[in-house]
């Protein structure tokens, strides 16, 4: 079958360089199966992190033609071969090496986010009852595979380098499964507001344009956190109440 | 020579998948020091990858079930080579286990009276897999992670063991390296829990992810632990065909489950041309009441789409060598026919199947909801593995457990669809428990210096060869000829042929090379991969000579038959004295009184 050129980003924390690569494509294949061609025939050392080759694990995340996307769902037969594809490690997180990059701070801010506090079990033998309907929304945002390429798109991470600051989408939508799972009684709006950075999101919606699991991140996640956060501190009338009220 | 990082654990845990991370937050919760050592990065393991769901016999959907039917279906599909033992604790303690994982914020899809919702699948006489659409295995993972990361253990993502330490006769902790910087980490532990996982990728057409090397059976087998059942090989029926880069991509049980029905080129449901003796009682006489089954008729018997796993790949099998397969060498696979049946169709199928409908959209331009899929048998699950004590997880060396896929014991011959998810938080909730009672009576240990240096040295080694060869093209040999050889249907001459090619490829091994340095070496850590899967591709040949009969997953064309003498025994691995492999035959306990009379009143 047909040749294409792969111009893949090699290099580490110290800086890099793209290196072209010619690689014969078959029928139905994905980026990673390029990449791993490449690995196996040309640079047995090419780095790359990956893992179920399957959409569902979340590990291949790069930039695709300035895209972020997943490398094993992403299909040659959708990029335009006649051009070299440009293959390059997502830029929000530190380089490791070639396509790897660190994505160890989405580990450590996943710690700070109060964990899950279930109310009293409904039944005596320990069980809880809930109503699917209940937990539609909630079961979307748990279709996470956690591939941070909302994060990486982000432009308060990947222009501003505010990861000090703002959790990023990621995370709100994690904050978003807990606070709106029926059986939790938890409260983290606080914190959003305060230390995860809630502010900081103006709701350019690259996140929900670029999650391969299609999970509604701003509308259904963030602007509904957003909304308890003002209901909780910048709502005029409640505020007239905690001056007169107190 | 480089150094090491040495870290200090009560209790390390190889492996942080459903089984890993059970055992980790069970130990974690006694206070003891915990270590998870993990290839990959956290939540990214295999169990990601279950779809179908978890079995535990809850009763939500149907109030007969119970352990006592789970148990004597677990036994059944397992073809009684199963080590009861598990197989009564794993039917006992699985419900517990679902329920828990709700605790700890899982949400399972619900019955309309707000309970766990259950379906249906192969070989499970009642409803009984709490399942959330499917991608049950996802759920279960980040519930198990989300929980265990305020449990206080240590994570350690994307090392690769080496070798367990062993301090004379008993194992002490691991030594390997962190494969993004490529340093060399000892793990000093009193007790060790392996739950690596399984062997996929000795095979050519395979479900599992790179990370199925074998780690865990290969470790411990070196350190001198027994193996058990290693020529049982689960070849799950329904992998992607099409397009070649997918193929061996898992399509779940729960297609089948929902109502999905296998067809051959002239469109026949061929399924109905042979129903195992064992089965004929439980399975549906006509395509009216299979459907009616699989839409929750209590009086309806299963459809024989969902006969056990080893059945059904091997009727796929033997359509495709008789020339009715698919275009393109597997069976339709077809849910779309129950627009039929269900007036919104495409919704329903939508909802309970997200990920097979966003799978084959992606990945193949095919529309589940409106066409069939092609599908054949893929290298799925390792029923062997490390042998263990039932009730603790204990191999047969001290202060060394094993849970999960990398344990054998709990699904004999052959593995029921669902019985995986829950083996990994029973038994991992064991290995854990028991693993700390260990290390709190076995305290002190030592680690060998000479058995670093050689781990080092041979770690090292590819770096300065001059040969050229490096590993793919060793791995892809490797599974080429598994594939071919000591696949779906097995041959004596074959698998002989087999036993000649592994030991060249064996040699070849031995001077692989590698170039660049330790940081993120593909290269690198594939080389280090090489020994784990060429020692249980021979263990897998082995044993599978050695039983002379076709049972649950392992068929022989030159002995098509079961054969109730083989049935008394499991078939054992493990190392000589001089290094070489021994397997043999060893004789199955007797079963209690109690559990033989609760397999005669289910048949």
């Amino acid at each position: 079958m047909a040749q294409a050129t792969f111009r893949i980003w090699r290099g580490d924390k110290n800086g890099g360089a793209f290196k072209d690569y010619m690689v014969e494509t078959d029928q139905g294949m994905v980026v990673l199966d390029a990449v791993h061609r490449i690995q196996a025939e040309q640079a047995n050392d090419l780095a790359v992190r990956w893992n179920c080759k399957a959409g569902k694990c979340g590990s291949c995340s790069a930039e695709i033609n300035g895209m972020p996307r997943l490398m094993c769902m992403t299909r040659l037969d959708q990029l335009d071969l006649s051009m070299p594809v440009i293959v390059e490690p997502m830029h929000a997180f530190p380089s490791i090496r070639d396509l790897v990059t660190d994505v160890s701070w989405n580990f450590e801010v996943k710690k700070k986010i109060k964990k899950f506090k279930p109310r009293k079990p409904d039944a005596p033998d320990g069980t809880w009852r809930m109503q699917q309907a209940d937990i539609d929304r909630v079961q979307e945002f748990r279709k996470c595979i956690e591939c941070f390429l909302c994060q990486d798109v982000c432009h308060v991470l990947r222009e501003h380098q505010k990861h000090d600051e703002f959790i990023g989408p990621r995370f709100l939508v994690y904050t978003a499964a807990l606070e709106m799972n029926p059986l939790d009684t938890e409260d983290r709006v606080a914190d959003l507001k305060e230390r995860d950075g809630i502010g900081y999101c103006n709701i350019t919606t690259c996140c929900r344009q670029v999650c391969p699991e299609h999970i509604t991140i701003t509308e259904n996640a963030i602007i509904p956190l957003k909304e308890r956060v003002v209901d909780q501190y910048f709502d005029p009338l409640k505020k007239l109440f905690r001056i007169f009220g107190a | 020579m480089a150094g090491y990082v040495t870290h200090n654990y009560d209790v390390l845990i190889v492996g942080a998948g459903g089984a890993g991370l059970r055992a980790a937050i069970e130990a974690a919760s006694t206070g003891c020091k915990v270590g998870v050592v993990c290839k990959s990065l956290l939540g990214k393991a295999h169990t990601v990858m279950a779809e179908g769901g978890m079995a535990a016999a809850m009763g939500n959907v149907d109030d007969r079930d119970n352990w006592r039917v789970h148990f004597s279906d677990t036994m059944r599909g397992g073809q009684y080579l199963n080590n009861w033992r598990m197989a009564q604790l794993h039917a006992q303690e699985a419900p517990d286990r679902a329920r828990e994982l709700e605790a700890w914020g899982a949400l399972f899809d619900r019955t309309r009276d707000g309970r766990i919702l259950q379906r249906n699948f192969g070989g499970h006489r009642y409803p009984r897999l709490a399942h959330v659409g499917d991608r049950t295995g996802l759920e279960m993972i980040r519930t198990l992670q989300d929980h265990g990361i305020h449990s206080g253990m240590e994570v350690h993502m994307e090392c690769t063991v080496l070798t367990l330490m062993m301090d004379g006769g008993r194992c002490a902790g691991a030594f390997g390296y962190h494969r993004e910087r490529g340093q060399f980490m000892l793990w000093q532990a009193k007790a060790v829990v392996l739950a690596t996982g399984g062997i996929g990728r000795a095979f050519k057409i395979t479900s599992n992810s790179w990370e199925y090397t074998g780690d865990g059976q290969a470790l411990a087998y070196r350190a001198g632990a027994e193996l058990m059942d290693m020529e049982f090989v689960q070849f799950h029926p329904t992998g992607m065909v099409w397009p070649p880069s997918v193929r061996g991509i898992l399509v779940t049980e729960g297609v089948r489950g929902e109502g999905g029905v296998l067809k051959n080129r002239d469109g026949q449901r061929f399924m109905f041309d042979d129903i195992p003796d064992l089965y004929k009682n439980q399975t549906a006489d006509g395509e009216d009441e299979g459907w009616r089954y699989t839409q929750g008729d209590k009086n309806a018997r299963r459809p024989p789409e969902l006969l056990t796993r080893d059945h059904v790949a091997r009727c796929i099998n033997r359509e495709v060598k008789a020339g009715r397969g698919s275009p393109h060498g597997g069976v339709f696979l077809d849910i779309a026919w129950i627009k039929k049946h269900i007036p919104s169709a495409e919704e329903h199928i939508k909802k309970k199947l997200p990920s097979m409908y966003h799978q084959f959209m992606q990945l193949a331009n095919i529309d589940i909801t409106k066409e069939p899929m092609e599908v054949g048998p893929t290298t799925h699950y390792m029923m062997g593995g490390v042998r263990v004590d039932g009730d603790s997880q204990m191999s047969t060396i001290p202060g060394l457990f094993a849970a999960g896929e990398v344990a054998a014991g709990l699904h004999g011959a052959n593995r029921l669809g669902g019985n995986s998810l829950s083996d990994l938080v029973v038994f991992g909730k064991r290995a854990g428990e028991y693993a700390v009672k260990f290390a709190r009576e076995n305290a002190v240990i030592h680690s060998d210096e000479t058995q670093i240096g050689a781990a080092m040295k041979s770690a090292l080694a590819p770096f300065d060869r001059t040969a050229k060869e490096g590993p793919y093209q060793i791995q892809h040999d490797l599974q080429d000829k598994m594939q071919d050889l000591v696949g779906i249907v097995r041959l004596e001459d074959e698998m002989q042929q087999a036993l000649g090619v592994l030991e060249g490829l064996n040699q070849r091994a031995a001077q692989v090379s590698v170039e660049g340095n330790r940081q993120y070496n593909g290269g690198w850590h594939t080389a280090m991969d090489l020994p784990n899967l060429l020692m249980v591709s021979e263990a897998i040949t082995r044993s599978a000579i050695l039983r002379k009969e076709s049972r649950g997953a392992q068929f022989r064309d030159d002995y098509p038959y079961k054969d109730p003498e083989w049935g008394k025994y499991n078939l054992i691995t493990k190392q000589g004295a001089n290094g070489e492999m021994i397997v043999e035959k060893r004789e199955i306990p007797p079963l209690p009184a109690e559990l033989k009379q609760i397999i005669e009143e289910m048949k």
